[in-house]
């Protein structure tokens, strides 16, 4: 008895083993670096992976995931070391770096190959022709009002011009109550206002910072902001301490009525929400220049997507960044980051069921997405650079043209 | 055949001790010696880490960040920051200490103080950070009861002005360190005999004669040990600096390590990066071997 069941447990054995192995041999296990897992409810990016796996047989993802700062410095040496993830998770201000060092795929083949409608993505990030970055989801920055402090102060009319905002802030700002109009973090440590608090005001009247490829911060558009921010701080209205505010600090004044107004980015409504549920406030476009009736660019952060040039397995990866540009899928990872979507017929649920949410949804649909630091060699080094030659500007050390001049030296060795 | 029975035991004798220090010096190679080599080696590179590649650069990356002002502004604002703090810590620490072991004072005050003045130590520097930013910035306590007490007519911005910041965190980092000597030099005072100061009444010294010809000379190698100590530590302070104020407004709190830091994760320029950590290691290591000297020569 026992010699006959021996032979037949060992066939059923090796055939289990064989078919394990050759399942086990026909899965392609894509490894995908990011930092949006933590941002998410927990267990939902899993969940879309999960699915993903579920529509592709034989493709599995492992998510390597960590707080943003951490992603980028594992990003870069992974890029230097060759062991770059198969897809990752990208800021736009890494991209020219990590396409110097050879690291992202050109994305224009796939597209090609599998017959990709570029028409339904909100944006596709290009170096030196090669198509490097979907933005996967952005965050916008409109104009925060706080509307009680507006009302007190008399303001009606949400301003929609430069000289309207002067106006506002004026009205806004009362130092004796430690009340002022307008925010402006420039910190060295995260010099990211430059992008977000000021270049947002060229952006936004539809000028830009760079022309035929080079940076132009002597040209009008940039030297009109840097007036326009100067005559801001003149006129006493921004909350003191520019030089080391962080965006979380100018978050924290808005929240508690100590300013009017701030550009900041639209992930953070949830938060004010949280931290003030009695604030009334309402979001409106960034203020454009006199006269100006173009679209408006809507300064972003986006979470973008890429490729790793040395991945093995191009094929799934694309599949897989394909899948998270899908119109369903796209809408539902944006409206669990509360962000905007990188598919344009995706739509997210929150914009119908908030109003705020479909008020920037509006301003959203209506302008287009300009944020000039993407693509841009060490942007983050560029921003410190401006953002120095902003404090000489507003320490009255030196004057807009000059500020502009100096940025725009240092600005070109980079290039 | 005993001759080499003999010459087998003298090596093993003779080798016994290097297999002793074998594990303390394999984790001081691995751990130590070689990042530093390692960062040393990137110096001399052309886009170091960055590049699979890295081409020889020589000393290019040194002579660039000699010829970078910043660089020289940067070791300016790291001598008088470390100067200042050494300085104060010590000053501080002394007074504390001689309050604490003093008689005059009821012990249970004595006691209280004692836990109050060691507060600052308790905290991470982040902590620290954190809360002088709060109490510095321009709306906060430090101006509101400067102003109340007609010290200050306006606001000051004291982290954010370039006038003011580099004291600012000077002072931040002054009330952070001074606990190290208090305790230091209070387990000092706490060992010099009281036969000296007996004699010294009964000679009529006064107070500051105690002080200066007892107290001083008794506590001198704590005192320099601790100085030469605290010089190296605080030359490399980062977390600090970089919370209050990124190394601004401009560049008027710009140190050593900061400077180093943006060059890393703000230029990714790691070769030059590599070579401004060359620089404070060797200055760090001219420190150290003074330290070393002196501890010997004691």
């Amino acid at each position: 008895m026992t010699f006959r069941i021996r032979p037949a447990m060992l066939k059923m054995a090796a055939a289990a083993w064989l078919l394990g192995a050759t399942g086990a041999m026909a899965d392609t296990t894509l490894e995908f670096t990011q930092w949006w897992e933590p941002e998410l409810p927990a267990g939902s990016l899993r969940k879309i992976m999960d699915d993903f796996e579920a529509a592709n047989p034989g493709i599995k993802v492992t998510l390597v995931s960590g707080p943003y700062a951490t992603t980028r410095d594992q990003i870069s040496v992974g890029a230097a070391t060759g062991t770059l993830s198969d897809v990752v998770g990208l800021d736009g201000a890494w991209v020219n770096n990590l396409n110097a060092q050879n690291a992202l795929a050109d994305m224009n083949p796939m597209m090609d190959a599998s017959k990709f409608d570029k028409a339904q993505v909100a944006d596709i990030i290009k170096v030196d022709g090669k198509a490097v970055m979907f933005p996967v989801a952005s965050f916008v920055y409109p104009v925060f009002v706080n509307l009680d402090l507006a009302a007190q102060a008399g303001v009606t009319k949400l301003p929609s011009t430069r000289a309207e905002f002067l106006e506002a802030a004026k009205k806004m700002t009362h130092a004796d109550k430690n009340q002022y109009g307008w925010v402006l973090p420039l910190s060295l440590q995260t010099p990211s206002g430059v992008q977000n608090d000021m270049m947002s005001w060229v952006w936004a009247s539809g000028q830009s910072m760079m022309a035929n490829g080079k940076p132009d911060l002597e040209g009008k558009p940039v030297v009109d902001m840097l007036t326009f921010v100067k005559s801001l701080n003149d006129a006493g209205t921004v909350s003191p301490g520019i030089a080391t505010k962080t965006e979380q600090e100018k978050v924290e004044e808005f929240v508690n009525d100590r300013v009017g107004m701030m550009i900041d980015s639209l992930a953070h409504v949830n938060l004010i929400r949280k931290r003030n549920p009695k604030l009334n406030f309402d979001l409106i476009p960034v203020p454009v220049v006199e006269n100006y009736n173009g679209k408006r660019g809507l300064p972003y952060a986006s979470w973008g997507i890429g490729i790793s040039a040395g991945s093995k397995h191009q094929e799934e990866a694309w599949k897989l960044v394909q899948y998270l540009m899908s119109e369903k899928v796209n809408a539902k990872l944006v409206s669990l980051a509360n962000a905007f979507p990188g598919n344009v017929n995706a739509k997210p649920d929150f914009v119908t069921s908030d109003k705020a949410f479909g008020k920037a949804f509006e301003i959203f649909k209506t302008g287009y997405l300009a944020n000039e630091f993407t693509g841009l060699p060490v942007a983050e080094d560029l921003m410190t650079q401006f953002d120095v030659q902003a404090q000489k500007m507003l320490a009255g050390e030196q004057s807009p043209e000059q500020a502009a001049a100096a940025a725009q030296k240092g600005w070109m060795a980079k290039f | 055949m005993a001759r080499q029975k003999r010459s087998h035991h003298r090596l093993k004798r003779a080798v016994a001790p290097y297999l002793y220090l074998s594990p303390s010096l394999l984790i001081i190679g691995l751990l130590m010696l070689l990042p530093m080599v390692t960062v040393i080696s990137y110096s001399f590179q052309n886009s170091a880490v960055l590049r699979r590649d890295p081409s020889f650069a020589g000393l290019k990356h040194y002579q660039a960040i000699f010829a970078d002002p910043v660089f020289w502004a940067s070791l300016w604002h790291t001598l008088y920051f470390t100067c200042m703090s050494v300085v104060f810590h010590m000053t501080i620490g002394m007074i504390f200490a001689l309050m604490l072991n003093s008689d005059r004072i009821n012990p249970t005050l004595r006691n209280i103080l004692r836990v109050l003045y060691i507060l600052p130590w308790l905290f991470t520097a982040v902590i620290i950070a954190v809360i002088w930013r709060l109490l510095l910035e321009p709306n906060g306590v430090v101006n509101s009861i400067l102003m109340q007490l007609g010290i200050i007519g306006s606001k000051i911005e004291w982290f954010s002005s370039p006038e003011t910041a580099l004291h600012a965190v000077t002072f931040a980092n002054i009330w952070a360190g001074y606990p190290l000597f208090m305790v230091s030099l209070l387990a000092g005072l706490q060992g010099i005999p009281k036969d000296f100061y007996e004699a010294a009444d009964i000679d009529g010294a006064k107070a500051y004669q105690k002080l200066i010809f007892i107290t001083i000379p008794q506590l001198m190698p704590i005192i320099i040990s601790i100085s030469l100590l605290d010089f190296i530590w605080t030359m490399q302070v980062f977390p600090l600096i970089w919370i209050t104020t990124g190394g601004g407004p401009i560049y008027s709190t710009e140190v050593l390590s900061t400077y180093t830091y943006k060059l890393a994760f703000s230029s990714y320029n790691l070769s030059q990066a590599a070579a401004s950590a060359v620089v404070i290691l060797l200055i760090s290591l001219g420190l150290t071997l003074f330290y070393i000297r002196y501890q010997k020569a004691r």
